[in-house]
C-alpha cells in the first residue's frame, strides 16, 4: 500500500484505520444467485492478519462461488466486501489484485512454454508493450521470491517440465511478488504427496509469519486441524458456523457440513430386486485413476455412488462405458464375462451413460431434439439403412411427452432448451437405446427444481421396470433419497458400501472424507 | 430442414440472372451455359467432398494436387490399357488412396488437418512434377476423349453424373446414419464418441471420399482435352472451400448442406463471366468473389451472435 494512501485513510477514516490492524478482509452478507438458483445466501466471512482460515463444505456448498466473488471473477448480488477497512464498491479481478488478493487454484494457471522467471514476470510487470525486457532482473526477482518462500527452484526451467507442487510454488511466488496479503488456496494439496504437503505447510507457516492471511479450502480435515487457526463451515450457500480450531472436533465439523433435514420429496419406493445385471471385479485403470474397483448392481436397484470431487467417480463410469477402457479386472453382464473397449461395445451390451457435463458430452447443441434422441439408436428408426424421418419424429415426440421435455417442437435445436430440458433430452437418447443398465452422472446438477423431481420420478419408474441404475451424485440428499445401496469412493476406489437402511448423511460424508 | 442461407443464396442468384437476362441475353446462350457448366463441374464435384471434410471440423487443402495426379494417372492408364473403364477406376483409386493417406494422419495420428494437407499439397505436387518432368500426357487414345461420345452429348452425360452424385450424396447426408455421424462428429466429437460413434473412422472416411471425388472430377475434366496437363488444379482448394463457406457450411464444422455448396459454386462460378458480359473488367472478378465470401461469413457471425444471446436469455429465464 502506498504510504500516501495509508496516511489519507488515517486522517479521514479513523474508524477504518482501527480495522486495518484487525481484519484484512471482511465479507458481509454476500448473496449470489445463478439463473434463479441461490448459490450464496447472506454469507459472512472474515480474515485476520497472519491467520489461516479454513473454509469447508460439501461439493456445491458455495465455496467456489464465495472465492469467485472475493477475487472479482463474479459479482455479488448483495452484500459488501471490505478490505483493510475500506468497502469496495466495484469488484473486478483487477481491483482485487491491486488490493492484495491472490488466488491459487488446484490447477495452476501458468504458461507451460515459458520459464519460471518469465511466468512470474508476466504477472507482475506493468508498462508499455514496447518496454525493454531485462532478463537478468527477471531471473533475480524470481530467485529472490522463491528464496523467500524457502524453495530451491531454478528460474530458467520451463514451467511445463515442473511437477504439480513446483507449479504451485510458482503461483505462490507470483502472489508474494504482487505483495498479496490475502492468499486464497483452493484444494492446494489435492495432487500432492505427503512429503510435498509438509513442504507446502512450511511455506504457509512462513507466509503467516509475515502477516499474510490465508484462506484455505480443503476436504482433508486432518490437514485443516493441522494448520487452520479458524474454521468456517458452509452448507447450501449459508454460513453454518465459524469456530476456533481448538473448539471443534472433526466429528463436529462433519456434522456441521451435512447437518440438514432430509426433505421427504424423493419418490423412492421399494422395488423387488432381481438378478445381478452388471458386476465388475478389481477393475483398474491407472491412467484414469481408477484402482481395483469391485461393485455389482442388480435389476431394479439404484446404486448410488458418493464421493468428493476428484475421487474418481466419473472416471469409473467412463471406464465401465469403454471411453477409457479398463486395463485390468473383469466386467460381467447378466452373468457373462464381457470386454468393453469402446462406447459402441457398451451400447451393444445394453449400457447407457448420461454424462456429467451435458453441454460438452451429453447433447449436440446444433442438432434437433429428434436427431439428438435418435443418435445412439439410429438402426431402430431406420429401414434398410435409411433414416425414417417420420418414425424418428414420432419416437422423439413420445419421449418428449413421457419425459415432459418442454420444447416448441422436436425439430427445435437442443441449444434453445433450458438446462433441465437438455438433460432430459440426454436421458431420452439413452432410453431410446433400451438399455438394461443405465449410468447417470450427476443427473440433476444445475437443473431447476421441477425438472429435478421429474428426473427422480423417471429413475424410480425405470427401476420398477427392472432397469439397473448406477447414479453418481455429489448431492447427499439425492444419494440418500434415491439409492438402495451407497458405494462411497475415495481416491479412485470404493472405500465402503452402505445399505439404504443404515445410511445417513454423517456416515456417508465421513466415509467420503476417509474417516 | 431448410436453411435460410440456401434461400437467400437462391434469391441472389435469381436476381443476378434477371439482371443478366435483361441486359445481356447472350449470357443464357446454350454454348455459354455449357461452357460455364463444364468449367465449374470439377469445382462442384470436389466441393462436395470438401464440404464433408469441413462438416467434420477439418480442412483439406491438398485437393488441387490430388486433382493433378489423378488426371495424369487417368491419362497414363488410358494410354497403357486403351480402356476408359480402367482409366476411370485408376483415377478414382489414386484419389481414394491419397485421401486415405491424409485421413490416416488426421484421424489416427491426430495431426491437425491443415498441416497434414499442407504437407501433402506441396509434396504431392512436387512429386508429380518430378515424375512427369513437367511433361503433359499426350497422344491419348480416341476412345478416351469425350468417352468416345459425340462432343455435343458430353455435357448431358456429365450433367447426369453430377446430378446423380449430388442427389445421392444429399440423400446420404440427410437420411443415412453415416451422414448423421458426420454432422455429430463435427458438431461435438465428445458427445458423438459417447453416443457410440467411431469418430476416427468417420474422419478417415470423409477424407477418403474427398479423395475419390477429386479423382472423379479429374477424370471428367481430363476427357475434355486432347492432352492432360501435369500442373492442373492450381488454386482449386481455395475455390472449393470458398464455395462451401459461401454455401453456409460452418468452418468449425457441424453445420452446412450440399445444396448450399451447389448454390455457392453456382454463384461464385457465374459471377466472373457475368462481369465480362456486363462489360465490367474481368480484373474485378476475384475482388467480387472475395467480397461475397466476406459477406457470407459476416452474415454467419452476426447470426451466431444473435443466437448466443437468445440462448443465454433462454437459459437465464428458465
Amino acid at each position: 500500500m502506498p504510504v500516501g494512501d495509508w496516511m489519507l485513510r488515517l486522517c479521514y477514516h479513523p474508524a477504518a484505520s482501527r480495522h486495518v490492524t484487525a481484519l484484512l478482509l471482511d465479507a458481509r452478507h454476500i448473496s449470489k444467485a445463478f439463473a434463479g438458483l441461490r448459490a450464496l445466501d447472506r454469507v459472512s466471512f472474515d480474515l485476520r492478519r497472519g491467520e489461516v482460515h479454513a473454509l469447508v463444505g460439501e461439493n456445491g456448498a458455495g465455496k467456489s462461488t464465495l472465492i469467485k466473488i472475493m477475487t472479482g471473477a463474479e459479482q455479488a448480488d448483495a452484500g459488501t466486501l471490505v478490505i483493510d477497512g475500506v468497502p469496495l464498491t466495484h469488484i473486478d479481478p483487477h481491483t482485487t489484485r491491486e488490493r492484495g488478493i491472490a488466488a491459487i487454484y488446484q490447477q495452476p494457471a501458468l504458461f507451460p512454454d515459458l520459464t519460471v522467471a518469465e511466468n512470474i514476470a508476466l504477472s507482475l510487470e506493468r508498462g508499455s508493450v514496447w518496454r525493454r525486457i531485462d532478463r537478468g532482473a527477471r531471473r533475480r526477482r524470481a530467485s529472490e521470491l522463491l528464496e523467500r518462500i524457502g524453495v530451491a527452484l531454478e528460474p530458467d526451467r520451463l514451467v511445463g517440465e515442473l511437477t504439480m507442487p513446483e507449479q504451485q510454488v510458482v503461483e505462490i511466488a507470483k502472489a508474494i511478488g504482487a505483495s498479496a496479503r490475502i492468499v486464497i488456496m483452493d484444494e492446494p494439496t489435492a495432487s500432492l504427496s505427503d512429503r510435498e504437503v509438509t513442504r507446502l505447510f512450511a511455506v504457509i507457516a512462513r507466509l503467516r509469519g509475515e502477516g499474510v492471511g490465508i484462506i484455505y479450502i480443503s476436504h482433508r480435515l486432518e490437514e485443516i486441524s493441522a494448520i487452520a487457526d479458524r474454521i468456517t463451515v458452509l452448507r447450501d450457500g449459508q454460513t453454518v458456523a465459524t469456530r476456533d480450531r481448538g473448539d471443534v472436533t472433526r466429528t463436529d465439523v462433519i456434522r456441521m457440513m451435512v447437518g440438514r433435514e432430509l426433505d421427504a420429496v424423493f419418490p423412492k419406493r421399494e422395488v423387488p430386486i432381481g438378478d445381478t445385471a452388471l458386476a465388475v471385479t478389481n477393475l483398474s485403470n491407472a491412467r484414469a485413476g481408477v484402482r481395483r474397483v469391485s461393485l455389482a448392481v442388480r435389476r431394479g436397484e439404484i446404486l448410488g455412488i458418493a464421493g468428493l470431487v476428484g475421487s474418481g467417480r466419473t472416471q469409473l463410469a467412463e471406464t465401465i462405458f469403454g471411453l477409457t477402457p479398463a486395463e485390468d479386472g473383469t466386467i460381467t453382464i447378466g452373468g457373462a464375462s464381457v470386454r468393453i473397449r469402446t462406447p459402441a461395445d457398451a451400447i451393444r451390451l445394453g449400457i447407457g451413460y448420461v454424462p456429467e457435463d451435458r453441454r460438452q458430452h451429453g447433447v449436440v447443441l446444433e442438432m434437433s431434439v429428434a436427431a439428438n434422441t435418435s443418435v445412439a439408436s439410429l438402426p431402430s428408426v431406420s429401414r434398410r439403412g435409411l433414416i425414417h424421418r417420420g418414425e424418428e419424429r414420432a419416437r422423439a415426440e413420445s419421449y418428449a411427452k413421457d419425459l415432459r421435455i418442454k420444447t416448441a417442437s422436436v425439430a427445435a435445436e437442443v441449444g434453445s432448451l433450458s438446462g433441465g430440458n437438455q438433460q432430459k433430452v440426454a436421458l431420452a437418447r439413452w432410453l431410446a437405446t433400451n438399455p438394461s443398465i443405465l449410468i447417470l452422472d450427476e443427473p440433476t446438477q444445475g437443473v431447476d427444481v421441477g425438472s429435478k423431481a421429474e428426473i427422480h420420478r423417471l429413475m424410480q419408474e425405470l427401476a420398477e421396470r427392472g432397469m439397473a441404475i448406477i447414479m453418481i451424485s455429489s448431492e447427499l440428499p439425492e444419494i440418500l433419497g434415491m439409492s438402495d445401496r451407497i458405494a462411497v469412493m475415495v481416491a479412485g476406489t470404493i472405500a465402503t458400501t452402505i445399505p439404504r437402511a443404515s445410511a445417513n448423511a454423517d456416515n456417508v460424508m465421513a466415509a467420503a472424507l476417509g474417516h | 430442414m431448410i436453411h435460410r442461407r440456401e434461400i437467400s443464396l437462391l434469391i441472389v442468384i435469381i436476381a443476378l440472372g434477371l439482371v443478366l437476362a435483361a441486359m445481356t441475353p447472350g449470357y443464357f446462350a446454350r454454348e455459354n451455359l455449357s461452357d460455364l457448366f463444364l468449367g465449374n463441374m470439377p469445382v462442384l464435384i470436389v466441393a462436395i467432398g470438401t464440404t464433408l471434410v469441413i462438416l467434420t471440423g477439418h480442412i483439406d487443402i491438398s485437393v488441387g494436387s490430388i486433382f493433378a495426379i489423378c488426371g495424369v494417372v487417368a491419362g497414363i492408364a488410358a494410354k497403357a490399357t486403351g480402356s476408359v473403364t480402367l482409366a476411370a477406376l485408376a483415377a478414382c483409386a489414386a484419389g481414394g488412396l491419397l485421401g486415405a493417406l491424409n485421413g490416416s494422419f488426421v484421424a489416427y495420428l491426430r495431426m491437425p488437418s491443415i498441416v497434414v494437407t499442407l504437407a501433402t499439397m506441396v509434396g504431392l505436387r512436387d512429386a508429380l512434377r518430378w515424375a512427369t518432368e513437367g511433361a503433359w500426357v499426350q497422344n491419348l487414345p480416341p476412345a478416351f476423349q469425350w468417352f468416345g461420345l459425340p462432343q455435343a452429348w458430353y455435357p448431358f452425360l456429365a450433367c447426369a453424373i453430377v446430378g446423380a452424385l449430388l442427389v445421392a450424396m444429399s440423400w446420404v447426408m440427410t437420411r443415412v446414419a453415416a451422414g448423421r455421424a458426420v454432422y455429430a462428429t463435427g458438431s461435438n466429437e465428445n458427445a458423438a464418441r459417447l453416443a457410440g460413434l467411431d469418430t476416427r473412422r468417420v474422419t478417415f472416411t470423409v477424407f477418403v471420399v474427398a479423395g475419390l471425388l477429386t479423382g472423379l472430377a479429374a477424370l471428367l475434366n481430363s476427357v475434355r482435352f486432347n492432352q492432360i496437363p501435369s500442373n492442373a488444379g492450381l488454386g482449386l482448394e481455395m475455390k472449393v472451400i470458398a464455395a462451401a463457406v459461401v454455401g453456409g457450411t460452418a468452418i468449425r464444422g457441424g453445420s452446412g448442406s450440399l445444396a448450399g455448396t451447389l448454390l455457392g459454386v453456382i454463384l461464385l462460378g457465374a459471377i466472373g463471366p457475368a462481369l465480362t458480359f456486363l462489360g465490367v473488367s474481368a480484373y474485378w472478378e476475384r475482388a467480387l468473389q472475395g467480397a461475397i465470401i466476406l459477406a457470407a461469413v459476416a452474415v454467419d457471425a452476426v447470426r451466431e451472435r444473435r443466437a448466443t444471446h437468445s440462448a443465454v436469455a433462454a437459459t437465464s429465464a428458465a
